[in-house]
């Protein structure tokens, strides 16, 4: 029986890729280890192997094809005693977007996939007047967001695991190497304290370093650098000694990964005063305020958001669209309550909205983009219009962004509110690896629905 | 780029022998600076201003005007006088840990705004909001002053690859302990350091107890200048007590690093008089032991002995104590009266930036 291969996943949030080229043609014997092609993730040019013994029979998907999803069928192989040139091509409802066989069991979908969003975000207001937009995914505008800035000023260097030579892990400094050269972009050891450690050294001798760390996940073997050493040090000087770096890198729940690579440390760095803490979600945010994190004379952590990387949304075409920190952005006015959110939350309220709106419930969207110094007037002039709120994070409950939100709004808020504020937070559990269980764990747009019915009691 | 050829196993060897001991065997082959009798008499007022400022601040401590933790420097005098006389001002840099008043009134520092930030004042070099551990002239390139046992090697690896990537021609010098170096975050700089041939003097003061646990009761390798062996760190090891020997071992280290050839790893081997910070009773160690140090290894006394063997008379070197004691006091009274920092003061600092 002729075998099927299959557009393989070759990374924990890879849907589609780019069948880059083959490397066997019909006709080719093949075995076990023989590399067949060269499959283009969203992170990497990956080898795919074959793991049986046969004949290439019919080449399904051409070499250059993108945006080919995970599971389809790309090339038959001919089994042992198989005349490979009579190998037929699945039929068209064996495809992958097709129901599976009976005998398949369907791939346990991860919890993330709650996480995923389509929604464009609206064009930013502040921008100005008849700014052309163009596309960009998050990636790339980070990514142009260091270039812009090192071209700007020598001072600017990325250090990091695997930045350089790599193009980085998750691809975010990808060409920076063949423009800065190895002075300016480093690739660092596996140790995160020591750089950390290093970086906020140079930024206290001068420079202005963007230390990348491959996820915030590690950052805690470093998280003595950024509170003791980045963010005290104005203070303990009397204003002397600055530490203008750039602590940045995906966090919060990736996918599959588990426990502890799947952490939301907004809360923790937005706990210490001497720091600023920025959480962007579109690509317009993510560019226009790492820029200004670049340029800011204070220690800046800066989280990214590893399912967000490969979003495309539209990105002013400005020579420099730098934005002001400490100042939330309004996603989407409504007049009968407000969700609050940041990072990858944002998209889940989105699409909350939308489905509260056909239901006849206006909601207001705030994307805070900067946990510290956090933006109150924007998220009690809020309250003030509304009077209900909502708070989406994706995080842990307890200690949260939220639980700060909902302290404004007591202290500040209290006249306005008609209903108490509801946090929607991921489950009070460390993150579980079981698809099912990791589902249950994060947050949704149903539990932002639910949670804006409860508050408007319908 | 291209793989180096594989050196026959003898060559590896001698030249592992080379790199590791050769700053030692200079150091063994001339062990001490020759001053001009005006420079040691230079180095010993520096020591004794010093000495006089911390017996000062122990003072205070006790009369409650300095409060926290305050740790003092008296023994280890000649480590920071020694090798801050090598430095260049100009483009090198320093950092330490929290026993910094000594490296900051050998940078020169004004000794009023260190006592006064003791006393917590407005006046004190961090308007009060650092206090002993934390304080810090970026003017003198004195990167402070870390209170985290450790960081500030790390940090000091920073500053290095600062002057390497700007190509100033400056060479950072990170003090820590005993107790510090057997820190983790010690060895990742150690590695990178080296990696990047950073210009930079890892100092370790071994003064023989990370706060009261003696070294042989912590450390499997007590010998700490051959803790940079496993990274191609060239160690030293020198007497710490002796202010001519220090500036020696500075000179040869500083040459090596200058000349672009990385990190060097000098072990200061000294000794602190008085506990760990003031609360510290020290019963770990017999008043003996202490006696013995002060009596036979004092830098201070051993300098003074050879002033008048240069022949410079008591009687001026009576005076250069009346001299620093004036100043020490004067140092105390400016910190005791100035003001406290006004109330607002408590929310300026944080962020550089308005947001």
């Amino acid at each position: 029986m002729a075998i099927e291969l299959k557009m393989p996943a070759l990374s924990p949030t890879m849907e589609e890729g780019k069948l880059a080229k083959w490397l066997v043609k019909e006709g080719d014997e093949v075995s076990s280890g023989t590399i067949l092609a060269e499959i283009e993730t969203d992170k990497a040019t990956m080898e795919f192997e074959s793991i049986d013994e046969g004949t290439v029979g019919k080449i399904l998907v051409a070499e250059g094809t993108e945006g080919v999803k995970v599971g389809t069928v790309i090339a038959m192989l001919a089994g042992e005693g198989e005349d490979a040139s009579a190998v037929e091509a699945p039929k068209a409802a064996e495809k992958a977007e097709e129901a599976p066989k009976s005998e398949e069991k369907k791939p346990a979908e991860s919890g993330t996939a709650n996480l995923a969003s389509d929604l464009k975000t609206a064009r930013d207001p502040q921008l100005p007047h008849g700014t052309n937009m163009k596309t960009s995914t998050v990636r790339d505008a980070l990514r142009d967001a260091m270039a812009e800035e090192m071209r700007r000023d020598s001072r600017v260097f990325v250090m990091g695991e695997e930045v350089a030579e790599y193009q980085g892990a998750y691809k975010v400094t990808q060409g920076l190497l063949e423009e800065f050269g190895p002075t300016r972009v480093i690739d660092t050891p596996i140790t995160e304290y020591g750089f950390a450690g290093i970086g906020t050294g140079a930024a206290m001798g001068g420079l202005r370093p963007v230390i990348e760390f491959m996820t915030f996940n590690f950052a805690m073997q470093a998280i003595d650098h950024i509170i003791n050493s980045a963010a005290k040090t104005n203070y303990m000087s009397g204003g002397q000694m600055r530490c203008p770096i750039v602590f940045r890198g995906p966090n919060g729940a990736a996918s599959r990964v588990g426990a502890q690579h799947s952490q939301n440390y907004g809360p923790w760095y937005a706990n210490v005063p001497g720091l600023v803490v920025i959480a962007p979600y579109d690509a317009s945010d993510a560019k226009g305020l790492l820029k200004a994190a670049i340029r800011s004379e204070d220690p800046v952590v800066f989280l990214e958001n590893e399912l967000v990387y490969g979003r495309s949304f539209e990105l002013p075409e400005l020579d420099d669209h730098v934005l002001p920190i400490g100042k939330a952005r309004i996603m989407r006015e409504g007049k009968d309550v407000t969700i609050v959110s940041y990072s990858i939350g944002v998209g889940l309220a989105l699409e909350a909205a939308e489905r509260l709106a056909e239901e006849g419930i206006d909601a207001e969207v705030i994307d805070l983009r900067t946990l510290r110094p956090l933006d109150k007037e924007t998220v009690l002039a809020s309250l003030a219009k509304t009077n209900r709120m909502v708070v989406a994070e994706e995080g842990f409950p307890v200690c949260s962004i939220a639980s700060e939100i909902i302290a404004i709004c007591m202290e500040d808020g209290f006249d306005n509110l008609d209903a108490p504020v509801v946090r929607v937070c991921n489950e009070d559990v460390p993150l579980p690896y079981a698809a099912n269980l990791e589902k249950l764990a994060i947050i949704d747009a149903d539990r932002i629905v639910a949670a804006v019915k409860k508050v408007t009691y319908k | 780029m291209p793989k180096a050829k594989t050196p026959a196993v003898e060559t590896a060897a001698v030249e592992e022998d080379f790199a590791l001991h050769s700053l030692q065997q200079a150091l063994d082959a001339d062990k001490r600076y020759k001053p001009s009798k005006e420079e040691l008499l230079h180095f010993y007022e520096q020591m004794l201003l010093i000495r006089r400022f911390e017996e000062k601040a122990g003072q205070l401590y006790g009369l409650g005007l300095i409060g926290g933790f305050c740790h003092l420097y008296i023994g280890q005098e000649a480590v920071a006088v020694g090798l801050q006389s090598a430095l260049d001002n100009d483009k090198d840099s320093v950092i330490t840990g929290y026993r910094d008043h000594g490296h900051m009134l050998a940078y020169g520092i004004d000794p009023k705004v260190i006592m006064a930030e003791l006393t917590g004042r407005e006046a004190g070099i961090s308007k009060g909001k650092g206090g002993s551990m934390h304080m810090f002239s970026v003017e003198h390139r004195f990167y402070g002053g870390h209170g985290i046992v450790g960081a500030q090697v790390s940090l000091g690896a920073g500053l290095a690859f600062a002057h390497k990537y700007r190509e100033d021609g400056g060479v950072a010098m990170a003090y820590f302990g005993d107790g510090a170096a057997n820190q983790g975050q010690v060895y990742e700089s150690f590695n990178m350091a080296a990696l990047w041939k950073l210009p930079i003097i890892f100092v370790i003061e071994n003064n023989g107890y990370a706060m009261g646990t003696a070294v042989k009761r912590g450390s499997a390798e007590t010998h700490f200048h051959r803790r940079g062996t496993a990274f191609r760190i060239p160690g030293m090891s020198v007497d710490g007590m002796d202010v001519l020997e220090v500036r020696k071992s500075a000179e040869i280290a500083l040459e090596y690093v200058r000349a672009g050839n990385g990190p060097v790893l000098m072990e200061l081997n000294t000794y602190r008089y008085r506990g760990h910070s003031m609360s510290d009773p020290a019963k770990y160690r017999s008043r003996e032991e202490v006696q013995g140090v002060r009596e036979k290894r004092d830098p201070i006394d051993h300098a003074k002995t050879e002033l008048l063997a240069m022949g410079v008379t008591e009687e001026s070197l009576k005076e250069v104590d009346k001299r620093i004691r004036a100043q020490v006091a004067q140092s105390a009274d400016f910190a005791e009266n100035s003001p406290e920092p006004s109330a607002p003061e408590l929310y300026t600092d944080v962020l550089v930036e308005s947001y």
